[in-house]
Parts: C-alpha cells; structure tokens; sequence
C-alpha cells in the first residue's frame, strides 16, 4: 500500500520534471557556454525568494513600530531566522544581476527573432517585476537606508510631468514616507508581484516550449539524431547549475549579513542618501541632466528602443552563436569601453563645471541640460551607425553590437560611479577600502 | 414544437447563443467597472486620509522673544524651521529638500541650509542657491497672536520664488 504510494508520488515528481521539457532536445542548445544557465539560475532564485519570503511572513510584523525591531528578533531570537532573512536579501539582489546577464545572454546571441518576439516582452515584463519586488521589498526593514532610499526613489517620481505628483503620493499614500508607504509596499512585495511573477514565468516558460527549447542556429535543428533524451542529460545539467547555486548562495548567506542601519529617522537624513543600487545610475544621470528628461524621457525611449527591438529589421544578431560569430565579441567589448571611458570624462568634467561655477538653475535648463544634450547623443549614434556602415564597411549586425555596447557601458558606468565614486554630498571620490 | 428548437441549433438557438454571450459580457464588463470603482474610491480615500491625520490645529512656536533677527530656530514639535530673518519678520520653513525629499540640517556657521543628500543649499528665506534644487523650500502660514508665534504645520505650501507675503512680520 504505501509502498504503491511511494511510487506513485515518485513518478509524480519525474513526471512533473519530463513534462516540463520536451522529450528529447537538440544536443547543441544543451551546452553551458551557450547560455550559461541564467535563466535556470532566474527560476531556482525565484523558488529561493518564495520560500525564503514565506518564512520571513512568519517573523516580520509589518508597522512602522514594530518592523525594525521584528528583523533584528530575526537575528537575536529565531533560531537561523536571519540566515533566512540574508538568503532572501543576496537572492534577491544576485536576481537582478542574473537578470541583466539572462537579457544580455538573449540579445547577444540573437534568440529574439522569429518565435521568440512575444517572448522578449514577457521578459521585459519579468525584468519589471525583478527590479519593483526588490525596490519594493527595500522598504520593509524600515531601517534609515530603506526609509531615505525609497523617499529618494518616489521623489524621482514626482519630476515626472503631468502625473509624477500623483503617482508619487499613491506609491507613498500620502505625501511623505510612512505608515501607509510601509503597508502599500508590503501589499505589492508579498501580494501584487508574487501573483504576476507566476503568471508571467508560466508564459515566459510556455513560449520558451513553443519556440523549439533554447536558440540554436537557423537550419541545424534539421538531423534528428543530434537529439538527446532531456532525462537525465538536459535535466542533470540544471541540477548541477541549481544546486551548485543554491549551495553558493546558502554559504555566502551563512558568512555575510544582509545589512540593517539604524531605525529610520525622517528628521535626518543619512549622507549622502542614496536609492538602491539598481537605481544609482539614473541618480547619477540625475545630478548631470533635467529631471524630466532623466526620469521620464530618457526611461521611455530606452522602453521603446528595448520593445521594439525583435521587430526591427537588421537588429536582431545572427541565431545561436555568441556575437554573431567568432571574433566579433570584440566590436560589443569596443563599444562596451568606448561608452564607458566617454561616460566617465562627461561626469568628471560637467562635474568640475557645476560644482564651480555654483550656478542657479533656470527655465533654459530643460534645453541647455535635457533636450540638446540628448538630441546630440542620438545624433551621434546616427552618425556613427552610418560612418560604421557606409565608411568602414562594418557588417549590419556588428553595428548593432557596438552601438548596444555604447549604451550599455554608459549604463554600468554611471551605475558603478553613483555606487563607489560619490561620497558624502554626494562628492566625486575616489573609492579606497 | 417548441422543444425541439432546443436540440436543433436553429436560427432562435443561434440568437439565444449570440443573447447569452451577450450577457456574459455585460456582466463581465460590469464587474470590472465595479471592481474598478472599489479600487479607485479606496484609492481615493486615503488623501483625505492622510489629511485628517493632520488636524488643522497650530502648533505654538514660542514666545516672539525668543527668536533673534537673522536666526534660524528648529521646531521638532512641528517638523520645521522658524526664520526670523534680519528685518524681524517670521518665516515658517519645511525642512524637506524640494530635490529629492531629504531632510535639510541648518548650519550656524555658514548660515545655510546644506543638503546631506546632494549638495543643494538654500538661504535663510529658502531660495535655492546652489543646484540640483530649484525651488524654494515649502512654507507655512504663520500667525502672530498675544506675542506668540503659532504656525498651520499641516500642509507644506509650494513656491516658486520667495515674496514678503509669505512672511509675517509683527
């Protein structure tokens, strides 16, 4: 009887697995090199958070009077509680890392065409999510570096025109950060977004399925014998992958905490205060460029360029391959510096001219320091796709490759100078230690 | 007869379909605006909410002794500053940076309100002076009754330039 149970509940679990994958899959999309199991890390990270989140909905007492003194309880009094609390906090911030890798992944090996457009903007979706549950879940501790992160965040909200205000006072349920901010981002982390997550990873999966399994290149998936039974060959890889990543987050969670500050005081803010590292580089931008056009304009086009991307002709890479191809990766590690060494000579020097010149700011501003300066960035990128095409005889998708990695080193750039390169004041510096 | 119209997806069978699903959208539809309105009236709600959690009533300052011309007195009782600025009249400050939403510490010694968070500093009026603000920090209505300084600390006013009206002198 319980031995017929057993066996049952066995084939369930093996079952659930062989049906979630295909029956057999092509040999070649099962190499780690080709996408080095980001997504399967996004998936487990998620289980990770889910049930890690569930534990901590046992310990934490959501109010602005108790959820400081419930997290340090975590650490003092339940037993492993903070263990859990720092598995949550480093799966959580390794997500969006993971994330950002699984787009790039995506993009660089041009697995965005054909079947796979629809696809592309679920994971825009799931990226959205990633990055609302984590800002979300900052809040929570309640601690001086959530409190003055999220006032700074939703301040950003406001500069947006027409209905910044009012976006800024729902986020926030009234006009400052508190009691009500606490049980609105509450109800979004633990309620709102675990509900989409399911839903968009069930899509993103199922299209996934329905687009052939991973990216491979066009036509090599004709010889049926380059197949291979996904039990046990594609599912032992994502055990190796999962657990092996499961193992490293446990270890380095049981070493180093998940940081807590003081409780938050509103009468004082830390200095310098700064928003969450994800959010740094648009902080960053925000110290150079107009509000509006930082928080706003530039947001949007990014949105627009990143959604219209699989349905533009010539900006999808070649399938299957890194690159395109061997020995162009270094046009996109070109690009990747070029934007980067650029970025930061701009901030240096636009940060010399206004920390000196100590001027007041003024309605010129939206065009001297928003519209201009960004209508001339995109006219360079025009003039360099076109000098790249027409002079140089550089390969259409390989001017792809180096204008995304123009952007995306401007984007780790300024993420990595709000992070380490701005002090007290928010001052350049130089980080030591 | 009629019976039989049940069984044979008849013309009447067809409009009683095209009928029910009908229905079914209008019901569906409903259900949304309801849902809707349920949502947007909580939503609503909490403005005035987070309204009458501030009563209406002043909160006293102090004596109007206390306060030299060309000082800056906070008041923690209230969340603000009180200026009294160097022609004697008073001016009620919000302490929130119109930046970013910070709170601003007053320094004695360079008779400035400094930024922590982004360097931006304002002068004793509030006015900007150095970017990234721009706008002058928020004030409160003020009155002056029985020699005593009593500000509506409820709501932060917005400005665009600092004018003598927003000052109360005695």
């Amino acid at each position: 009887m319980t031995e017929r149970r057993v066996k049952r509940s066995r084939s369930l679990l093996s079952d659930f697995l062989i049906h979630i994958h295909p029956r057999t899959v092509p040999v070649e999309t099962i190499r780690f090199s080709l996408s080095f199991g980001l997504g399967g890390m996004a998936a487990t990270l998620l289980c990770v958070l889910f049930f890690t989140g569930l534990f901590q909905l046992l310990m934490y007492a959501p109010g602005i009077d108790t959820a400081y003194q419930s997290i340090q309880l975590m650490y003092t009094e339940i037993p492993l509680g903070g263990w859990v609390r720092n598995i949550h906090f480093w799966a959580g911030n390794l997500l969006v890392i993971v994330v950002f890798l699984h787009l790039l992944r995506v993009f660089l090996t041009g697995a965005i065409g054909d079947r796979r457009q629809l696809n592309w903007i679920v994971g825009l979706v799931l990226l959205f999510l990633v990055l609302f549950a984590n800002f979300s879940g900052y809040l929570l501790p309640w601690d001086q570096l959530a409190y003055w992160a999220v006032t700074i965040f939703t301040g950003m909200l406001g500069y947006i025109p027409f209905c910044g205000t009012a976006l800024m006072q729902l986020l926030r349920g009234g006009n400052e950060v508190g009691a009500y901010t606490l049980a609105n981002f509450y109800a979004i982390h633990v309620g709102i977004i675990p509900f989409f997550f399911v839903i968009f990873c069930v899509w993103h999966f199922w299209l996934v399925r329905k687009a052939g399994g991973l990216v491979q290149v066009n036509g090599s998936d004709k010889g049926e014998n380059l197949r291979v039974p996904a039990v046990p060959d594609l599912v032992s890889r994502e055990a190796a992958v999962g657990l092996g990543l499961v193992g490293v987050l446990l270890l380095f969670a049981s070493v180093i905490d998940a940081p807590l500050a003081e409780p938050a005081n509103p009468a004082m803010s830390p200095n310098p205060a700064k928003a969450a590292w994800y959010f740094l580089g648009l902080q960053e931008l925000l110290m150079h460029l107009h509000p509006a056009i930082v928080i706003c304009v530039i947001p949007v086009l990014c949105l627009v360029v990143l959604v219209l991307l699989p349905y533009t002709k010539n900006a999808v890479l070649p399938a299957g391959k890194w690159f395109g191809g061997k020995g162009e990766s270094i046009k996109f590690v070109g690009g990747l510096g070029g934007g980067a060494v650029v970025t930061f000579v701009f901030v240096f020097l636009d940060d010399m001219i206004t920390r000196t010149a100590d001027s007041q700011q003024s309605a010129a501003d939206f065009w001297l320091r928003g519209i201009i300066p960004l209508l001339f960035f995109v006219l360079v990128l025009f003039v360099l796709r076109r000098l790249l095409l027409k002079k140089w005889n550089v390969s259409q998708p390989a001017v792809v490759l180096v204008l995304a990695g123009i952007v995306i080193g401007i984007i780790l750039s300024l993420t990595i100078i709000g992070i380490w390169f701005r002090g007290p004041g928010m001052q350049l510096v130089v980080p030591i230690g | 007869m009629e019976s039989g119209n049940d069984h044979q997806p008849g013309v009447t069978g067809r409009n009683r379909r095209t009928f029910l699903n009908r229905l079914w959208a209008f019901f569906g539809v409903l259900a949304c605006i309801e849902v809707g309105w349920l949502g947007s009236s909580i939503l609503r709600s909490r403005k005035t909410r987070s309204k009458s959690a501030n009563s209406n009533e002043p909160v006293e300052a102090g004596s109007i002794d206390d306060f030299k011309p060309g000082s800056v007195t906070p008041i923690p009782r209230g969340q603000f500053y009180l200026a009294c600025l160097e022609d004697g009249s008073f001016l009620a400050l919000s302490r929130t940076c119109t930046h970013l939403g910070c709170s601003v510490p007053w320094d004695d010694k360079e008779l400035k309100f400094i930024c922590p968070c982004h360097g931006s500093t304002f002068n004793m009026r509030g006015e900007a002076l150095t970017s990234p603000a721009t706008r002058p920090l928020d004030y409160y209505p003020l009155r002056i009754e029985n020699g005593m300084v009593k500000v509506f600390a409820s709501t932060g006013k917005r400005r665009d330039s600092f004018e003598p009206e927003q000052t109360v002198r005695i």
